[in-house]
């Protein structure tokens, strides 16, 4: 069990921290004809869409309330009203996430009152769905801001009902922050594999993945779950949670559905795969497809393969929990040691991390670290390739945001085949990186020719430094 | 911040906008706004200071989307693109320990980074509980000795816009003015050039465009004392004051700081552009007029003819490629006319421009650059932009990143011409990677291939099976 070790210094140094309203705002991207609007100033989703835009290559459709100095001084529920008014009004969404910011949470709005009083004013827009949630982003991070959504999606989206089971084929699927558009359609196609249906929570695979479309522009969101197949989801045969954040949404959709739920910490390396195949195969009562037996002989081999490279690899891993955690028992599952790990917030996971203590941090608790225990490859987002930079490492860019990558928001780490790629990653960057030991030169060859031969420069600067990707 | 003073900030009496709407105060509406907050635009307008500890006051949500996301370079210190937040926690806002955490922050941000100055931004957060950047920052320059600046740019006292004016009047009214600038050395002496001290407001050597201009300057004399802000240092600032001209770069958002160096300290000014052959020359040309040394105006009229030759045949080959492409230009203020006049030098045609954050004479200037019946856009919603593509059937969008995505999802070549680019198009050579990104999106293969349909497409729905 990991010690957690907390926040120790006044000022945050290259934050690793992205904030509970851009959370909240991506699991909203993640349904179809939606839009989140986020209660602050217009900065708070300037900020938020340019962050998603770098990390997505993609439009990005993200509102605002648009707080000014009147209605931040004296009151801004209107603000609220008449943003989904106009949003409603003008692009008549299927759903409307309103996450709040530190800026009106400070001020103390009541958001949840708010979409009471626009139902009442606005009668009209009853079938657009508007789904509030408290993400101030002076607590938690993106992760524990993206989870309240999905709590906030299930509370407003799913009635009670005792259904569970009617839809035979169809399974719910709970997608935590960690997974990329990749990830998702992977899972999808394991479901798939087994004759079941998934309704995927959110469905950022379906939405982010980066497609061109007839369309030349849209104001919403270009595809996702779609808002009768979360209403859906209370007939459905199972759940599969993956992602520990995601346990009180999780106990939520339990609570209202009843139908049983399988939960996953990740879905990385061969053990929390097969668990995630064992249980589709109990859901489905089909016997594992010979494909996906020939996909874990595929990652047994490259488990052999390359464990001459990743066993006590050093490894530095800076991530949301669920991402850390996910990454850390990966790596360890593969002889790698972490020797540096850094959240940017506490979370229930991180005592399980493989690794003698979390520290909950930023980049440059990271980095020092790192540099301390002499890192072979740091994990993270592209923040971090300032650091790996000055260490001379090589960076495997994982988590949000990256910017500095092209599709790396679409990387497959998940599954067998997901698993095997990321091993051969990793020991790709080890090979590159890798350090000959240095020539001795003995002192007999003085006056040889040996002594006039011509000497290639030790440890040149280019072996390491061109792997770090700028 | 209070509400006079904001007032106060956006009535800018040398902004050719102030007679009409005044662009900083536009009342957003929720639902419908797009666009950075005053915070952002602070700082923007000071982050490239290279060697100053910049310190966002705040919850995560300022920095934590916003650090080291800028285009600017620097020739030396790289403190800038470090982030620092005070990530502001719930017991920090309930028990108002904001200032406290601040203050060990500045000191923690001096131990480890030994910056020449500290800049304090205030974000909503704390300017709504009432945390006293100015009282912090007075404190903690009396106890470290380092120069420690507040700005208090909230982003709810409004625009992007707003944020530029309130970091020039926070370097006005904290660092321009506190030191003499340093003699000029002996290395740089020359017989028979007399050096010439000038500043550069609102130039942010985007990708190093700057360095293509720079060496120019040198070679005429010209010392520059201080750009507010690309590849600047603290010192510098401190020195703008001792300037003979300044010149205000590409953006009306800091003309207060030029206009208050011309009333306060006599400094002249001029608006230009290092956009294009004719405006780049224009430039040198204001500069020395300013001056009004004789030798000087000579020497520059020398050089531009010497180096406006040398750019003509280096870009003849590439402007027979781009002659005649028609372009729809979308971007904010002076740039619109100063990168039409850079499209023209080439023999491109611009159909049409938008005006929305142009003033009067903006316009005026491109009636006169593209003739009367200049096509001006007001509108910039992705859907008006790409109906003004078809309608004036243009060949490439030229605008900012933001309508990156507008063109590339509706399959159309695009030019970035933002601050988050990553290539450099000023002075006379800048001109070079000009032409090359714009022949390199306008010739591409690949729009051919993204516009024409799946070969099983043609009659057929997707999904739907194939004729027999």
């Amino acid at each position: 069990m990991a010690e957690i070790l907390k926040r120790a210094k006044p000022l945050a140094v290259n934050p690793l921290k992205a904030s509970q309203p851009i959370g909240a705002s991506l699991a909203f991207l993640g349904l179809k004809n939606a839009i989140p609007m986020l209660h602050g100033s217009q900065g708070c989703t300037a900020f938020g869409k340019v962050f998603f835009v770098r990390h997505f290559r993609e439009p990005i459709p993200l509102q605002t309330t648009a707080m000014d100095q009147v209605s931040t001084v004296m009151n801004a529920d209107d603000n609220v009203i008449e943003g989904l008014k106009v949003i409603c009004e003008k692009n008549a969404p299927d759903v409307i996430g309103l996450p709040t910011t530190g800026l009106s949470e400070t001020q103390g709005t009541d958001i949840k009152r708010l979409v009471r009083q626009f139902r009442e004013q606005f009668p009209q827009f009853a079938k657009i769905a508007v789904v509030p949630v408290n993400t101030p982003d002076y607590t938690g991070c993106l992760e524990s801001g993206y989870a309240l959504a999905m709590e906030a999606i299930i509370d407003v989206m799913i009635e009670k009902s005792a259904l569970a089971g009617r839809r035979k084929k169809q399974v719910n699927v709970l997608c935590a922050s960690m997974l990329t558009p990749g990830d998702t359609e992977a899972i999808r196609d394991w479901i798939e594999a087994f004759g079941l249906r998934p309704v995927m929570l959110p469905d950022i695979g379906d939405s982010l993945d980066g497609h061109l479309v007839d369309q030349e522009t849209t104001p919403l969101t270009l595809g996702g779950t779609p808002k009768a197949e979360i209403e859906s989801m209370g007939e459905s045969v199972a759940t599969l949670v993956i992602g520990r954040s995601l346990h009180k949404a999780a106990d939520l959709l339990k609570q209202r559905t009843e139908v049983p739920d399988y939960r996953f910490d990740h879905l990385l390396g061969l053990d929390a795969c097969d668990a995630f195949t064992l249980a589709l195969a109990e859901i489905s009562g089909q016997p594992v497809p010979a494909r996906i037996d020939r996909q874990r002989a595929q990652l047994q081999d490259a488990m052999v393969d390359t464990h001459f490279m990743t066993g006590f690899l050093r490894v530095a891993i800076a991530a949301d929990p669920d991402l850390l955690v996910a990454l850390g028992q990966f790596f360890a599952g593969a002889g790698a040691e972490v020797v540096a790990a850094v959240a940017p917030a506490r979370a229930e996971v991180l005592a399980d991390m493989p690794a003698a203590s979390v520290r909950i941090g930023d980049l440059e608790d990271m980095e020092r670290e790192a540099q301390a225990h002499r890192v072979q490859l740091i994990v993270s987002n592209s923040h971090a390739a300032q650091s790996a930079e000055r260490l001379g490492v090589p960076l495997l860019r994982a988590g949000f945001p990256q910017y500095d990558w092209v599709g790396g928001y679409a990387r497959t780490w998940v599954g067998y085949r997901g698993s095997r790629q990321a091993l051969f990653d990793v020991a790709n960057l080890f090979l590159e990186n890798h350090h000959d030991t240095p020539a001795y030169r003995s002192i007999y060859w003085a006056g040889t020719e040996r002594e006039r031969e011509v000497v290639p420069v030790a440890g040149d600067a280019s072996a390491g430094a061109g792997l770090v990707r700028h | 911040m209070k509400a006079a003073e904001i007032a106060e900030l956006l009535n800018e009496p040398a902004c050719a906008h102030n007679k009409k709407e005044k662009s900083g105060c536009a009342k957003t509406k929720p639902g419908a706004t797009a666009g950075g907050c005053s915070f952002d635009g602070a700082q923007i307008a000071l982050l490239p200071i290279a060697d100053v500890a910049h310190i966002v006051h705040g919850p995560i949500a300022c920095a934590g989307s916003s650090w080291d996301n800028r285009g600017t370079r620097s020739s030396g210190p790289t403190l800038y693109r470090i982030g620092m937040t005070t990530d502001l926690t719930e017991q920090d806002v309930i028990m108002g320990r904001g200032e406290k955490r601040l203050f060990h922050a500045i000191k923690q941000a001096i131990d480890d980074y030994s910056p020449k100055a500290v800049f304090l931004y205030s974000t909503c957060v704390p300017a709504l509980i009432g945390d006293d950047l100015d009282a912090v920052a007075k404190a903690a320059t009396e106890r470290w000795g380092v120069p420690v600046v507040p700005i208090d740019c909230a982003g709810f006292y409004g625009t992007k816009n707003l944020g530029n004016r309130i970091a020039g009047e926070a370097m006005f009214k904290h660092v321009i003015g506190t030191r003499e600038p340093t003699p000029v050395p002996e290395s740089a002496q020359r017989p028979g050039i007399k050096t010439h001290d000038v500043n550069l407001i609102g130039e942010y050597n985007i990708a190093g465009e700057f360095w293509y201009v720079a060496p120019l300057f040198d070679e005429l004399g010209l010392r520059i004392l201080c750009t507010l802000s690309g590849d600047t240092r603290f010192a510098e600032v401190q020195t703008m004051h001792r300037a003979e001209a300044s010149m205000v770069v590409c953006a009306k958002a800091l003309l207060n700081v030029a206009r208050k160096l011309e009333g306060d300290y006599g400094v002249p000014f001029f608006e230009g552009s290092f956009y294009g052959i004719t405006d780049t020359s224009a430039a040198f040309r204001d500069f020395a007029r300013l001056i009004g040394d004789a030798d000087l105006i000579a020497r520059t009229e020398a050089m531009i003819a010497r180096e406006e030759a040398k750019i003509r045949t280096a870009l003849e080959p590439w402007a027979e490629r781009l002659k005649g492409k028609r372009v729809l230009l979308y971007t904010g203020g002076v740039k619109s006319w100063s990168v039409v006049s850079a499209l023209q030098d080439l023999g491109m045609n611009v159909v049409a421009t938008g005006t929305n954050k142009s003033t009067e004479e903006d316009k005026a200037r491109i009636r006169e650059i593209m003739g009367e019946d200049a096509k001006m856009i007001t509108d910039g919603s992705p859907k008006a932009l790409l109906q003004a593509y078809k309608d004036y059937q243009a060949d490439i969008l030229i605008a900012g990143g933001r309508n990156l995505y507008t063109a590339l999802k509706a399959r159309i070549p695009f030019l970035d011409i933002n601050q988050e680019r990553e290539f450099g198009y000023a002075g006379y050579d800048g001109m070079l990677e000009l032409v090359r990104q714009l022949a390199l999106t306008l010739e591409s293969p690949v729009w051919d291939k993204v516009r024409a349909p799946a070969p099983w497409a043609k009659q057929k729905a997707v999904g739907e099976p194939l004729a027999a």
